[in-house]
């Protein structure tokens, strides 16, 4: 729609032009007689103002005026910002180029960070089980060469083997629960955060409203987001109660984490929230902090997604 | 004794039943999947079943399911689930009856084939096994509990071997002192933590469980 800038201009003048207008007639029983003396304007819209009759006949019409103008502002306002929205907002093809921007930025951190965490994935399993693994292999050929001579030594050294692949398996459990923990691919976000909260030395109370299930991708982003947020509460807030709610409203996946510690937290602080953000950013999704000084502190987190139904048992 | 595995990965299913034998336990059916499980258990009445969490045919928690499916159908048939992980949350839905005869333990724990072997007759017999890493996991989470705070180190260290569901004697030989010295720590920690003192070890063992899970 393309409107003259002048017409959108002229819009909010109305109103007020209809309310002066009304206050004029209002008040003309007390000023006609020095205008009509003086050969002014004899005329209220259509009335001939000539003497006090006539001047009191103009105000029932200005009150009409006045209730006309003050009736019509939303109206006309309405009219001025929709004529206003349409000249000056961006155009369809240059939001599609700030959501495109948006993506090509988004994109490049979410591989970035992919790698990082596939580059940090490889070094664990190279210094770790790895690692582990190859001296298991030769403290069980040193066993071997022993064996018959000397089977105590030999028995040592295997007993060294097995603590060794303990260690291995110690590890690689470590490794496994940070790329995705176990709860969370057998239960879903609710559960896992319900298994986190049991982890926490903090006192949490979890509510989970969700009648299904998050696509799995952004299950994980939400429950690093959730984790990242505990942590920093039980590292600053110094907090008695925490409490954190898990909903699904309007195609959004909502998780409220809540303390009662001292407040304050600074988003700009940190690389433990910017990394949750550029997390939550490849699903659309977002956090929100707010957090006076004094708390309370809450923490929300959305990620637009649909919801599976809930797997029924097999039993 | 009889028992059933569940367990889908053909290398420790072998080596589970090879490790079984030689600590003379009958291995009566071996299956691989959780219905497989409760078709064994219908089948075969066994003392106790030994289930992995991890099972086909989705390989989340299946196992875990099943087990507590076959529990329902048999009330307290005696089920050591094992797994790669452990967590306080699944420990205490198998918990949750309040009846024991359950265990939980990391895979790990059949390395050392004697007290794995051990943990699965006290499962059999009523009692429970779970996994230090699970008791320990609930202290920390109880961290800030004063009346666990009260504990003397030496009671704390009961309280963690008593959790794990050893018998007074067992807590003796491990920490290398009578079992009346275990006995006066056992009833100093069921004081300070205001539990009703009980006879009945299994009893006992469930009660300081329910205490150190209460907290969600």
């Amino acid at each position: 729609m393309t409107v003259d800038p002048l017409l959108i201009w002229v819009l909010p003048f109305i109103p007020i032009t209809l309310i002066a207008w009304g206050l004029f007639g209002l008040l003309m029983p007390a000023y006609w007689s020095p205008i009509v003396h003086a050969g002014g304007n004899q005329w209220y819209a259509f009335i001939h103002v000539t003497n006090g009759t006539t001047a009191l006949l103009s105000v029932p019409l200005g009150i009409a005026f006045l209730g006309l103008g003050v009736w019509s502002t939303p109206l006309f306002l309405r009219w001025y910002g929709q004529a206003a929205g349409s000249m000056l907002a961006p155009t369809k093809q240059a939001a599609l180029e700030q959501q495109v921007a948006h993506l090509a930025e988004s994109r490049a951190e979410v591989v970035d960070t992919g790698a990082a965490e596939i580059r940090r994935i490889e070094r664990d399993l190279h210094d770790g089980a790895q690692a582990r693994l190859v001296a298991m292999g030769m403290t069980l050929s040193a066993a071997e060469q022993v064996l018959d001579q000397n089977p105590a030594a030999a028995r040592a050294l295997l007993l060294e083997a097995r603590d060794a692949s303990a260690k291995a398996l110690i590890e690689l459990r470590d490794l496994v629960r940070g790329i995705h923990p176990p709860v969370l691919a057998d239960r879903g976000i609710g559960e896992a955060v319900r298994a986190l909260a049991m982890d926490s030395p903090l006192k949490i109370r979890v509510t989970n409203e969700l009648p299904g299930r998050p696509p799995a991708p952004v299950e994980s982003a939400a429950y690093f987001a959730v984790s990242e947020l505990l942590a920093n509460v039980s590292k600053h807030a110094d907090a008695r109660q925490v409490w954190i709610d898990i909903r699904y409203e309007h195609g959004l996946l909502r998780i409220d984490v809540g303390d009662d510690g001292r407040g304050g937290a600074d988003p700009g602080h940190g690389t433990g929230l910017r990394g949750i953000e550029r997390r939550l950013s490849a699903f659309d999704g977002i956090l929100a902090l707010s957090s006076p000084p004094g708390g309370p502190t809450v923490a929300t987190v959305e990620v637009p997604c649909e919801l599976s139904s809930p797997k029924t048992s097999s039993f | 004794m009889r028992v059933v595995i569940a367990e889908d990965l053909f290398l420790l299913r072998d080596g589970l039943i090879r490790m079984l034998d030689a600590h003379g336990f009958e291995v009566v059916s071996a299956v691989d999947t959780g219905a497989g499980l409760l078709a064994a258990v219908d089948e075969h009445h066994p003392d106790v079943a030994v289930v992995d969490v991890r099972l086909p045919p989705t390989f989340t928690d299946e196992g875990l399911r099943a087990a507590l499916e076959a529990r329902r159908r048999v009330p307290s048939l005696p089920v050591l689930v094992l797994s790669q992980y452990v967590e306080p949350i699944y420990a205490r839905e198998l918990l949750a009856d309040g009846t024991g005869a359950v265990g939980y333990l990391l895979k790990d724990r059949v390395f050392d084939s004697a007290q794995f072997a051990e943990a699965l007759r006290r499962v059999a017999s009523g009692g429970t096994a779970m996994d230090p890493e699970v008791i320990s996991r609930l202290l920390a989470h109880n961290a800030d509990d004063s009346e666990l705070g009260g504990l003397s180190p030496r009671e704390r260290e009961v309280l963690e071997l008593m959790a794990e569901g050893r018998s007074n004697a067992a807590i003796a030989q491990r920490m290398v002192i009578t079992e009346r010295a275990v006995a006066k720590h056992t009833s100093s920690i069921f004081t300070k933590l205001r539990l009703h003192p009980s006879d009945d070890d299994n009893r006992r063992v469930l009660a300081v469980l329910a205490y150190l899970g209460r907290r969600s």
